[in-house]
C-alpha cells in the first residue's frame, strides 16, 4: 500500500533526499537490510577477489573443476551436474519467495506461510546437497583445506572457505525464513504490516544472487 | 490509507522502558547509556595503549637505564598500542560513543531505530575487548607483528605471540567487526530514516554528517579486514596458504606454498586507509560544531563542508596502495595512487580553510573546548602537510619506515582526533552530566597536551630525515645516525612522560566535576543545535518528553542581527525570531543566495 502511494507521486531522488524525517519511503528494517546487504556484498567481493588473486599467484596448476564436480549416473560422468541442480533449486526458491512476498502484501497468511516454508525447504535441500558435495570431496577425493590430489592447495582452501561462508548464509536464511513464517502464521504482523516478509525476501534473493557469482567465478571460470 | 513516515508513528518506536538498575545501566537500550558504556570501555583500553606507548618511549629514550621491557615485549607493545588506539579506542569512541550519544539527539529522535541491536553492539564490543586483553595472559603473550599484521612474519616462529597471540587478535577483530556492523547499521538508518519534522539532511549539524559518512565507510571497509582475518586464521589454524608463500624457516621448508603476502597488504589497506577517515571524519564534524558554537558564528561554507566530507569518504577507497609503495608495484600504479592521494588534499584543505574562516571576525569565546578545537587546526595542518610528502612515491621511498612516518600519522590521525575528542568531551560534558567541568584544570590539560605534542612529534620528523628507522627496540651504533639523535630521543621521552601524566588532570576533572561541578543549566554554551534544546538535562530516556521537536532552521544561526540572543535554536519557528536576509543562510531555502 505504501509503495503504491509513493510511486504514484512524482517524487524524485532529489526530493527524497532533501525531505525531512526520512530519505527513503520504506520501513526502517528494510532500509537497514539494504545497507547490510551492500556491506555483505563487500565481504563476498573480497572473498572472490582474494580467490582470483591466489589462483594467479599459486605455483601449482589449478584443478579442472568440471572433472572434480562431475557425477555419473550409471553412464559417463556429467560435469557440474550437482552444482547445476543446486543452482536450479536456489533460483527456484527465489521464485517461491517472491510469491510469498506477494501473498504477504495481500494479507493471505496461509499462502504466505506455505510459500515461505517451501522457500526454506528449497534452501535446506541446497545445504543438504552442499553437505553431500563436501563429504564426497573430503571422504572420497581426499580434498582438504591445506591440500588436494589434483593440484594447487589453494583450490581446497578457497572451496571450503567460500562455499562454507555462503552455506552459513543460506543456513541463517532458512532459520530466518522459518521464524518469520511461523510468526506470519500466528498473525504477529497483522498490525505492523507484512513488510517483514519482503525484508526476509531481500536477504534471500541476495544469498541467491551471491551464489550465481560463486557459480560463475569458482565453478565455471 | 495515506503513507505516514515511521518517524511520525510514535507507536512504531518500541521503547523499552527499564524497570531495574540492571536494565537501566547494564543491559540498557537507551542510546545515551550505551554511548557512555562505549566511551568508557574505549577510554579504558586507550589508557592501556597509552601506558604501552610510555613503556616504549622509556626504552627508546633511555635504553640502558630502564629494564622494563625486552625486545619481544617492545614489539608486542608496538602492535597492541597501534591496534588498540586505531580500532578499539578511536573508532569505538568516535562512532560508538559520540555517534550513539549525539545522532538521536541531533536528529530529534527518541533513540536509535533498533535499540536492542544497539545494546548487542556494545556488549559484543566489550567481548572483543576482553578477547584482545586476554592475549596478554596467554603463553607467548600478544602478537608482536606490528599493527599491520603483515604475513608471513606474523605467523613465523621468530615473532612474539605467533601462536596464541595472533589468533586472539584476529578473533577479536572479527568480533569487533560484528559489533561495529550492528551499531553502524543503526547509525546510518537512524540518520536516513528517523529525523524529526523539518530536519532535512542539509540542516543536520556537521557532526552527524561526519559520523554518518564515517559509518558508511566502516560498513564498506571493515569487510576487507574481516575477510583478511578469516583467511589468516585459516592459514594459522588449518594450514592453508592464502598469504603464505613457500617459506624456509631455520633451514626447514614450511608446509605453505603459493600464497600471496601482497594480497593481505591489499586487503588490509583497503580497510586501513578508509579507517583513517573513519576516525577523521567524525572528528571533522565534531570540531566544526565546537568551533562554530564558541566563535558565535555560523560554520563557513556549510554546503561545501558536507560535500567535502562526502568527497573525502569516496576518495578514501581509491588510495589504499600508497601504504605499499615499498612493497613493490608497477610504477604506473604508484603514479595512480599518488595522484588520488594528493587529490584528497583538495577537499581536506577546503575544510581547513572553512574552519579558519569560521573563526574570522567571530565573537570568539576562549572556553576550554575552543582551546582544543583551535589546537586541532594546528596539529591537523602539520600532519596534513607531511602527508603531502609521503603521498609522493619518490619522497616516500627514503622516508618509509622511518620516524617521519611515525610523526606524520601521530600528528594527523593520533593527536588531531584526540584533541577533538577532548574538545567534544568538554563541550558535551554539561549535556551528559548536567554539570560544568573545572575550566582551569581543562585549560592546563590543554596546554600541556598541545605543547607536549609538538615537543614529542616535531623532533621525530627530524629523526626521520636522519633515517632513524621505526619499530627498532634499540638503535645500536650506526654511521648515518649521529649520537645527538639519542639526546633527541631522550627529550621526546621526557615530553611523552609529562603529556602522559597530564592526562590524569582530565580524569580528575571529569570525575571531580560529576559531584562538585557547578550546575550547567540546559545550554551553557548558547548552542543552536538540537541536542541542547532537550526538556531535561541530562536528557531522560526518550529524550523529548511528550512530543518530538520540530526544526525550522539549520544548526548554525549564531549572531543573527536583530535576534533576541546571539543564537537561535533550531526548533524556534521563523515567525518568532527575525531573520536578517543578508546574514541568515539556510541552504535549503536560500539556494539562490548561496550561489550568489
Amino acid at each position: 500500500m505504501s509503495e503504491a502511494a509513493i510511486s504514484g507521486s512524482n517524487s524524485t531522488l532529489v526530493d527524497d533526499w532533501s525531505a525531512d524525517k526520512q530519505a527513503y519511503h520504506v520501513p526502517w528494517g528494510k532500509a537497514m537490510m539494504w545497507i547490510f546487504l551492500v556491506s555483505d556484498t563487500f565481504i563476498f567481493t573480497c572473498f572472490l577477489t582474494g580467490y582470483l588473486h591466489v589462483r594467479l599467484t599459486t605455483t601449482d596448476p589449478w584443478p579442472l573443476q568440471s572433472e572434480i564436480f562431475a557425477l555419473s549416473f550409471g553412464g559417463d560422468p556429467i560435469p557440474l551436474i550437482l552444482i547445476a541442480i543446486m543452482t536450479f533449486i536456489l533460483i527456484t526458491s527465489s521464485g517461491t519467495m517472491a510469491l510469498a512476498v506477494n501473498f504477504g502484501y495481500r494479507r493471505d497468511k496461509k499462502k504466505t506461510f506455505w510459500f515461505m516454508v517451501a522457500t526454506a525447504a528449497f534452501g535446506a535441500s541446497f545445504v543438504g546437497m552442499q553437505a553431500f558435495e563436501w563429504s564426497k570431496l573430503i571422504l572420497e577425493e581426499g580434498v582438504r583445506p591445506w591440500g588436494n590430489p589434483f593440484g594447487a592447495p589453494q583450490f581446497g582452501s578457497v572451496f571450503f572457505m567460500i562455499t562454507g561462508f555462503h552455506g552459513l548464509h543460506v543456513t541463517a536464511g532458512v532459520i530466518y525464513l522459518l521464524t518469520v513464517a511461523f510468526k506470519v502464521k500466528k498473525g504477529h504482523y497483522d498490525k505492523k504490516g507484512y513488510e517483514i516478509v519482503e525484508i526476509a525476501g531481500l536477504y534471500w534473493h541476495f544469498v541467491d544472487l551471491v551464489w550465481v557469482f560463486i557459480f560463475a567465478f569458482f565453478y565455471l571460470l | 490509507m495515506a503513507y505516514v513516515p515511521l518517524a511520525d508513528q510514535d507507536s512504531e518506536m518500541e521503547m523499552h522502558h527499564p524497570h531495574s538498575w540492571v536494565t537501566k545501566y547494564v543491559w540498557s537500550q537507551d542510546h545515551k547509556v550505551i554511548a557512555i558504556q562505549y566511551g568508557g570501555i574505549a577510554i579504558a583500553v586507550g589508557v592501556v595503549a597509552l601506558i604501552l606507548s610510555l613503556l616504549m618511549r622509556m626504552q627508546l629514550g633511555f635504553p640502558e637505564t630502564f629494564d622494563l621491557i625486552d625486545p619481544s615485549s617492545y614489539y608486542q607493545s608496538v602492535t597492541m598500542h597501534g591496534m588498540i588506539m586505531v580500532v578499539y579506542m578511536l573508532t569505538a569512541l568516535l562512532l560508538g560513543g559520540f555517534g550513539n550519544y549525539l545522532i538521536p539527539l541531533m536528529c530529534g529522535a527518541r533513540d536509535m531505530v533498533f535499540p536492542f541491536l544497539n545494546m548487542l553492539s556494545v556488549w559484543v564490543y566489550a567481548l572483543s575487548v576482553i578477547i584482545l586483553m586476554s592475549s596478554f595472559f596467554v603463553s607467548g603473550g600478544p602478537t608482536g607483528a606490528g599493527w599491520t599484521l603483515y604475513p608471513p612474519q606474523t605467523t613465523m616462529a621468530g615473532t612474539p605471540g605467533h601462536d596464541m597471540g595472533i589468533v586472539l587478535m584476529l578473533l577479536s577483530l572479527a568480533v569487533f567487526i560484528v559489533a561495529f556492523t550492528m551499531g553502524g547499521l543503526n547509525y546510518v538508518t537512524t540518520v536516513l530514516q528517523y529525523r524529526c519534522r523539518g530536519l532535512t539532511m542539509m540542516r543536520l549539524p556537521l557532526t552527524v554528517w561526519g559520523i554518518f559518512i564515517a559509518t558508511i565507510l566502516g560498513l564498506f571497509a571493515f569487510p576487507a579486514l574481516l575477510v583478511s582475518a578469516i583467511m589468516m586464521l585459516f592459514d594459522i589454524l588449518l594450514g592453508t596458504s592464502f598469504f603464505m608463500p613457500a617459506v624456509i624457516e631455520s633451514g626447514t621448508p614450511l608446509d605453505h606454498n603459493g600464497g600471496s603476502p601482497i594480497l593481505f597488504q591489499h586487503l588490509f589497506w583497503f580497510f586501513g586507509h578508509p579507517e583513517v577517515y573513519i576516525v577523521a571524519l567524525p572528528a571533522f564534524g565534531l570540531v566544526s560544531d565546537v568551533l562554530s558554537t564558541h566563535a558565535r558564528k555560523n560554520i563557513f561554507g556549510y554546503r561545501m563542508m558536507v560535500w567535502a566530507i562526502i568527497a573525502i569518504g569516496g576518495l578514501s577507497f581509491v588510495v589504499w596502495a600508497h601504504h605499499m609503495y615499498v612493497s613493490g608495484m608497477h610504477p604506473y600504479f604508484g603514479f595512480f595512487f599518488a595522484t588520488t592521494t594528493l587529490i584528497i588534499a583538495v577537499p581536506t584543505a577546503l575544510k581547513v580553510y572553512n574552519w579558519v574562516l569560521t573563526l574570522w571576525e567571530g565573537d570568539i569565546r576562549l572556553n576550554a573546548p575552543m582551546y582544543f578545537a583551535i589546537g586541532f587546526i594546528f596539529t591537523f595542518i602539520h600532519g596534513g602537510l607531511t602527508g603531502l610528502f609521503l603521498g609522493n612515491v619518490v619522497i616516500d621511498l627514503p622516508l618509509s619506515d622511518t620516524y617521519f612516518v611515525v610523526a606524520h600519522f601521530h600528528m594527523v590521525m593520533g593527536v588531531s582526533p584526540v584533541l577533538v575528542i577532548f574538545a567534544a568531551l568538554y563541550h558535551w560534558y554539561p549535556k551528559v552530566t548536567g554539570r560544568m567541568f573545572h575550566e582551569g584544570m581543562a585549560k592546563a590539560h590543554f596546554w600541556i597536551t598541545f605543547l607536549g605534542t609538538y615537543a614529542i612529534y616535531l623532533p621525530m620528523h627530524y629523526l626521520g630525515f636522519l633515517g632513524v628507522p621505526r619499530r627498532y627496540y634499540a638503535m645500536g651504533s650506526t654511521d648515518f645516525i649521529p649520537e645527538s639523535a639519542q639526546d633527541l630521543n631522550a627529550a621526546i621521552t621526557i615530553a611523552a612522560l609529562i603529556v602522559g601524566a597530564a592526562q590524569i588532570l582530565f580524569f580528575i576533572n571529569i570525575f571531580w566535576s560529576l559531584r562538585n561541578g557547578k550546575p550547567s543549566g540546559p545550554n551553557p554554551w548558547g548552542s543552536a543545535s538540537l541536542e541542547w534544546q532537550t526538556p531535561d538535562t541530562p536528557p531522560k530516556h526518550g529524550n523529548w518528553g511528550d512530543e518530538l521537536p520540530t526544526v525550522y532552521r539549520w544548526a548554525y544561526d549564531y549572531s543573527v542581527p536583530g535576534a533576541h540572543e546571539d543564537f537561535i535554536p533550531q526548533n524556534v519557528p521563523e515567525s518568532e525570531e527575525p531573520t536578517a536576509d543578508e546574514q541568515h543562510f539556510d541552504p535549503d531555502h536560500d539556494a539562490s543566495k548561496a550561489d550568489a
